[in-house]
Formats: structure tokens, sequence, C-alpha cells
């Protein structure tokens, strides 16, 4: 490195010092941190004791841990598709040439910027058993709805109905990529005969593939951290700790149980959990993904 | 665009671009400087000289309004210091538990007795022994549960503010529509099930037809189908249901033994749980459910003892304020909850109070004891109990006090703190983990998906196993922690 390379270097590390600093202090520190706490037993108020692997080992004898990863793995695997396939319908629909297209556009992606504390409340009384609207609108159909919010076994559907309600960003994503799929493809299919089905498999599938991809990975991250909406409705995890996310359980070790170094190792188990997640969806969607560089 | 880049694109050695460069890596540097300084903040003086004392409290509304008055009283009284009090702080313990741990903690808290055994363990707080000594405070001036309350281990952590103890408060208009005595409330837990069973009243289907009608009026099998909805009900021990695994004081239980071991599924649990559950067994799992999700909020006309829907139900000192504010108009009693064994524990309660503290690191520790030695002389505790409309903690209360306070039923509540059946949450630093685990035991029986023997079994296993956890640490540390705190100067 020459002179007026190494000056170079030092003038744009001072450019972006107060990223740096602000990254080192507030994101490299902390991982560090907890990493070393991991293996401590650590209550914040008095110092770090090393205790090895103990929280580790902790963690596969206590049921709560798992009955946590459990629920949460639940979720994701309803919340997840039901919410990429949702939102791509809806994204399809509203690419349509319809009227008033804009207006149903900015309808579908509204939930999205609803402060989560507010659409928590309002969901608590849609879902409310005796005056919930959803359960009124099941009596149309003489359906005698459940109690969703106190019924242990109601409880995760109904998380997972509020996450498809919030599926407008998702929904944008797809809308972007879907109109830069090339007109000429469709007219090419339409050429050799492809119908509707044939076209949107074969055509807009592929064409958005890494898109589908992007909102899936982004999807297994933000479900398995699933958190607001569940603590702001059901506090301690909801009846018998049916809806008790690792991340809520987590939270719990660490600001109420004071067990900080139990929840620093649970997040570093989440962290293996969601990295081994995205490689088996990465390998295993590899052979499916177009990109039109290649 | 041309013009702003000649404007940035500069020779690599022109001084105004090191000089560009520096601005951002100072702006880094002083950031990183300010979270130097903020381990502790810098001391704050009024203008006329006065120390300034960081208290922190929990209470909104008129419960802030009377303690407000209080410190404005002390501060009038001062020259040397300023009591400056931050208000209506949610989750105060875990602002508390961080503030401390980061070196600047308030030099007053407003905290609850339940912190007191994990923060004092933690080393958190500050051992009041030496001021109160000094100052000649005794046990002897309070009611003893509300001094027992603040020590731990033979340590005084904090002396009291404002307490409370619970009674049976029963609804009047509902008791003369049962046909029940309205001054009479239950006299012991099976006169209240009959009582409660009376004042139940199901909505059913006879003829086509939907029909109200009293429990105990039902037909045998309309009572074992439980195809009905409930509209009122008696009493329901999940209503408000903040103290669940305490019901077992009723049945002459305890939590634990006080030293060692959790005695989650003792007998005395059995029988609490199995009652529990029969409130299940006997109205329907998802009667039941129905009927909670009609309830509104706690502090709202809609609760469900205010609305009619809820004829008795278990509450403290403080429900006379709710009650005053939104239903004034109802008739209503309070009375010690009756045990299940009357004879043996004619006064069984559950009773807590506000505490104020003093955390470790507070920059005037002895400054701060002043004003908590301040609150807890007689009269300025009557100010501030009487503002909350709740008891005073001390055991020398004036006629003035009683003449004045508008609760008709204060008495009561002090007699019930003053019972040897007085109870309280246990002293363990794994409280919150021990309420957590029972209140899930509980979800399981009441949805009649375990037997109280199965779900106590699970309690015990976990929380001893935690104990045991947080024990061994404990006695690593005892000999040295005790050492500290008996060496503990303010000095």
């Amino acid at each position: 490195m020459t002179q007026g390379e190494k000056r170079k270097l030092w003038v744009g590390l001072a450019f972006i010092s107060p990223w740096l600093a602000g990254f080192l202090v507030f994101t490299v520190f902390p991982v560090c941190a907890s990493m070393f706490f991991s293996f401590c037993d650590y209550d914040v108020l008095t110092k770090p004791v090393w205790v090895g692997t103990l929280n580790y080992r902790d963690m596969f004898t206590d049921s709560v841990f798992w009955k946590s990863l459990y629920n949460t793995l639940y979720y994701t695997m309803f919340s997840l598709p039901l919410g990429l396939v949702i939102a791509l319908i809806i994204a399809v629909l509203l690419n349509q040439k319809l009227h008033g297209r804009s207006l149903f556009r900015a309808v579908y992606f509204l939930p999205s910027l609803i402060p989560v504390v507010a659409s928590a409340m309002v969901w608590l009384w849609l879902l409310n058993g005796n005056f919930g609207i959803l359960n009124h609108m099941l009596e149309w159909f003489h359906i005698k709805g459940p109690q969703w919010i106190t019924d242990e076994k109601w409880t995760k559907p109904s998380l997972i109905l509020m996450s498809i309600w919030g599926c407008g960003n998702t929904m944008v994503i797809y809308l972007a990529a879907l109109q830069d799929v090339p007109r000429a493809l469709y007219e090419s299919a339409e050429i050799d005969g492809a119908g509707a089905w044939v076209k949107f498999y074969h055509v807009t599938v592929p064409m958005i593939s890494p898109v589908i991809y992007f909102n899936l990975i982004m999807g297994i991250i933000g479900s398995l951290q699933v958190f607001a909406q569940a603590y702001i409705m059901f506090g301690g995890g909801g009846p018998n700790r049916s809806v008790l996310f690792y991340v809520m359980y987590l939270y719990q070790c660490a600001f109420d149980y004071h067990q900080m170094g139990y929840a620093s190792a649970m997040a570093w188990i989440l962290f293996l959990i969601i990295l081994f997640l995205t490689w088996v969806a990465t390998r295993s969607t590899r052979q499916l993904i177009h990109y039109g560089g290649e | 665009m041309a013009f702003l880049r000649s404007r940035i694109h500069f020779h690599a050695s022109s001084p105004r671009r090191h000089l560009f460069a520096t601005l951002p890596a100072l702006l880094a540097g002083l950031c990183l400087l300010s979270f130097c300084g903020c381990g502790r903040s810098i001391e704050e003086k009024t203008a006329d000289g006065r120390i300034v004392l960081q208290y922190w409290e929990k209470w909104t509304g008129f419960e802030d309004d009377a303690m407000q008055a209080v410190v404005d009283d002390y501060n009038r009284s001062q020259k040397r210091v300023f009591v400056k009090k931050l208000t209506g702080l949610g989750e105060v313990e875990r602002k508390l538990m961080l503030a401390t741990a980061g070196g600047d903690p308030p030099d007053i808290a407003g905290i609850w007795p339940s912190t007191i055994p994990s923060f004092s363990e933690k080393g958190a707080l500050t051992p009041l022994d030496k001021f109160i000594k000094e100052a000649g405070i005794h046990r002897g001036d309070y009611i003893p549960v509300f001094w027992d309350l603040c020590s731990h281990h033979g340590f005084q952590w904090a002396l009291p503010s404002t307490p409370t103890s619970l009674a049976l408060h029963w609804n009047k208009k509902l008791f003369r529509e049962a046909g029940l005595d309205p001054n009479r409330p239950p006299q012991s837990l099976d006169d209240l099930e009959k009582m409660s069973e009376r004042l139940t009243i199901v909505e059913i289907k006879r003829g086509g037809k939907l029909v109200r009608v009293r429990y105990p009026d039902l037909t045998t099998d309309e009572q074992k189908a439980k195809d009905f909805k409930l509209v009122q009900v008696g009493h329901d021990p999940q209503q408000p249901g903040w103290w669940m695994p305490m019901w077992v004081f009723w049945f002459g239980g305890n939590l634990w033994d006080g030293q060692r071991h959790i005695t989650a599924n003792s007998p005395e649990f059995i029988q609490t749980f199995q009652w529990l559950r029969e409130q299940s067994e006997k109205y329907g799992v998802d009667n039941r459910r129905g009927f909670g999700a009609s309830f509104g909020n706690f502090q709202s006309p809609q609760n469900p003892f205010f609305s009619d829907q809820i004829a008795m139900t278990l509450q403290g000192v403080w429900m006379y304020n709710f009650i005053d504010k939104y239903t004034p108009q109802m008739e209503w009693g309070a009375a010690p909850f009756p045990a299940k064994d009357p004879r043996a524990h004619p006064l069984v309660t559950i009773v807590d109070t506000d505490v104020l503290a003093i955390p470790k690191g507070a920059h005037h520790p002895r400054e701060a004891f002043e004003f908590i030695r301040y609150v807890n002389q007689q009269g300025p505790m009557e100010k501030l109990c009487l503002g909350q409309r709740k008891f005073s903690p001390l055991l020398k209360v004036s006629d003035e006090f009683m003449k004045s306070h508008p609760n008709p039923y204060i008495k009561t509540f002090i007699e019930l703190a003053k019972s040897p059946d007085a109870q309280y949450a246990p002293r363990l630093s794994i409280w919150g983990e021990y309420n957590d685990e029972m209140n899930v035991a509980i979800d399981r029986i009441m949805a009649l998906s375990a037997t109280p023997q199965q779900a106590l079994d699970a309690v015990q296993g976990r929380l001893q196993w935690k104990l045991d956890r947080v024990l061994k640490r404990w006695d690593a540390v005892k000999d040295d922690r005790l050492k500290e705190w008996s060496d503990y100067d303010p000095r």
C-alpha cells in the first residue's frame, strides 16, 4: 500500500467513523459480550461467574425452553407459507388492470403501517370470544366461534391469522417484482397457447423466484423472532404457555428472572437455528431460483 | 451535480479535506466519550444550592398527588436537600435494576417487598439497619407484618409507605336479589360456595325459549349437561386472579417451608387446587371462559364486580377508591374472606405494602434515609395514607385519621393486617418464576387437562430445582454478603 493509499484509507475510515463507532459499541460489543455471558451465571447486578456450558446443558432439560421452541416452530410452519402465498395472490391480483388499483394497493398495505401495540389491542377485541366481530361473522354461518384468546387450542391460530393480516410489506415487494417481469415473455407464452395458470407457473414464478426466496429468508428470520404482538396480547405466554414464543421466554429469563447468562445462551442457540434453517432454505431452493443475469 | 462533485472532489492532501474528514471522527469520538461519562450523572443542585435527591416512584393520579404533597412538605422544611420525584414509572423495578447495574441509580426508590429478596441478595440495595438504629426506629412502631416485609436475611432493606390487606367485598344488592341476608357475608369457605351457587345465574334454553335461572334451580340433568351461559357468578376465584397461588393460605398451607424447600404439592395445595378445579367441573370450562371474556378492564365501570356480574371478590383496601369512582351508588360490604377452617384461621388475609428503599450506589444514602424517616413519622404517614385512602403501617394512629378516613371498612383492613394469619408472598428471590409456574398449573387444572396432583408435582419438580440452584449460589457468597452488610458504614 502506497503512502497515498494509506492516507486515503485513514481518511475513509475517518469518514465512516460515526457509523463504525456505533457499530462497535452497539453491535460488536454486545454480540461478543453475550457470547461470554452465555458461559456465565450472570444476573446483571452481580459479576458474571464462569459456569462453562451449564446454560447450554440446562436448555436440554428445560421443558419450558422446548415448549417455547415448539410454539415458535409451529407458528413459523403455518404463518410463513400462508403469509408468502397469500401475499403473492394479493400482489398478482393487484397487478391486474383494475379500476382503483392504487386505492386497493394502499388498503392492503395499510395494516403494515399500523403500530404493533394499536393493532394488538384491536385484535384483542376482534378475537373476543363473546363480542368479537370474527365470532359474530361465524354466527352468520351457524358456527359457534371459539374463545380465541383464552382457549389454549386457539391462541396460536389467532396469532397466525393476525400475521397474515400484516402481510402488506411482503405484498409490496412481490408487486415490485411482478412489474419487472418482461411483457414479451407473456406475449411469447400466449402465442404458444399458454393459459393464465401456465403463464403464472412457467413465467411469473420463475421470474420472481429471487424475490420469493428473499421473502422466504426474511420470513424465516422474522417468524422465529416473533415477539411484540404476542407479548402485548398475552404477556406471560397465554393460557398454559400456549403462545410463549422463543424470544418471549428469552426476554422473561433475562429481565423477569434475571438469568442473563441463560438468556444469552438461548440467543446464540436461536442464531444457530436461524442460520441452519436459512442454509437449508438456500440449499433446497438453489435449483428453483432463476436469476436474470445468469 | 457537477458543481457539487467539483466541490467534493478536491486534492487528497487538501487541508479542507482533512478538516472535512476529521469532523465525523470527532463526532464519533464525542459519542464514545459521552458513553464513558454516563456511568454516573453529575451531581444536581437547586438554584439555592440544595442537594437534589432523585426519587423514583410508580404511582399516578391521586396516589401520586398524595405522595407529592408529602414531598412538598418535606422540601419546604429543608434547607439542605430537595427531593425530586420522578413518578408514574412503569416497570420501575426493571428500570431500577438497569440503573443500578449501570452505576447511576436514584437515591430513593418506591418498590414492592417482593423485589427485596432478589435485589438484596444481588447487592443492589443498601442495608438500612445502621440508619434505623441511629434514628431510633423499632419493629414495635409498626404493624409487625409490614416491618417483616421489609427485612431479609435479618437485615432491614426498606421502610413501608402505603400498605394493604385483602378482604372479601360483596354486593349487597345481589345478595338481596338472591334471597340472602345482605348484611351477612359467608362465614366459611363452604358457606361461600353455597352462597356463590345461589348468586349464580345462568341463561338456558327451556322449551325453545331462553330463560334465566339461578344455578341451584337447574335440574340435575341441566347441571350435568352444562349447556348454559353464565350471566352472573357468585364468586370466581380467578377474578381478578392476582394472587392465585396464595389461595393456599385459606386452606392453612404455605408456599415454602421458610428454609430450603418448596411446598407446592403439599396436601393443603392439593386441596386448594381441587377447590379451584371444582369451579370448572361445576360451571364448565367453556362457559367460564365465555363469562370471563365479557369482562372489561379492572379500572373501568365494566369491572365485573362493578357491573353486577360477580357478587363477591377478594380485593385490597384500594377497592373503595374504584367503587367510589366508577359505581358510587353501589351497596357493598367488606369482611374477612372466610377460610376453609374458620375456627383455626378466622382472619386470613394477604398483606403487601409499597416500600421506600435506597439502591446500592445511591449518591446520597444518608440524605435519602432522612426523607424515608420523615415519611415514616406519624403525621406525614397519615397524610400519605389518607391521601391514598389506605391505612397506616404504623401502630400508632390518630383518632383524626380514623374519623376522617372515607373507607367505611378501614377498621376491618387494619384488623386483618394485625392478624396472626396475615400472610405474604414468600421471601424468595425466585418468587416471580414460582408465581408464573403456579399460574401455568392453574391454567391446566382449570382447563381440566391435569389433576391437581399432576399439575403441582410439575411445579414442585421445576421450582425445587431452581431454588436449589439459587441457594447453591447464595451459599457460596453468603458469608461475604452478610459481612459486607454488617460492615456497611453510611459515613
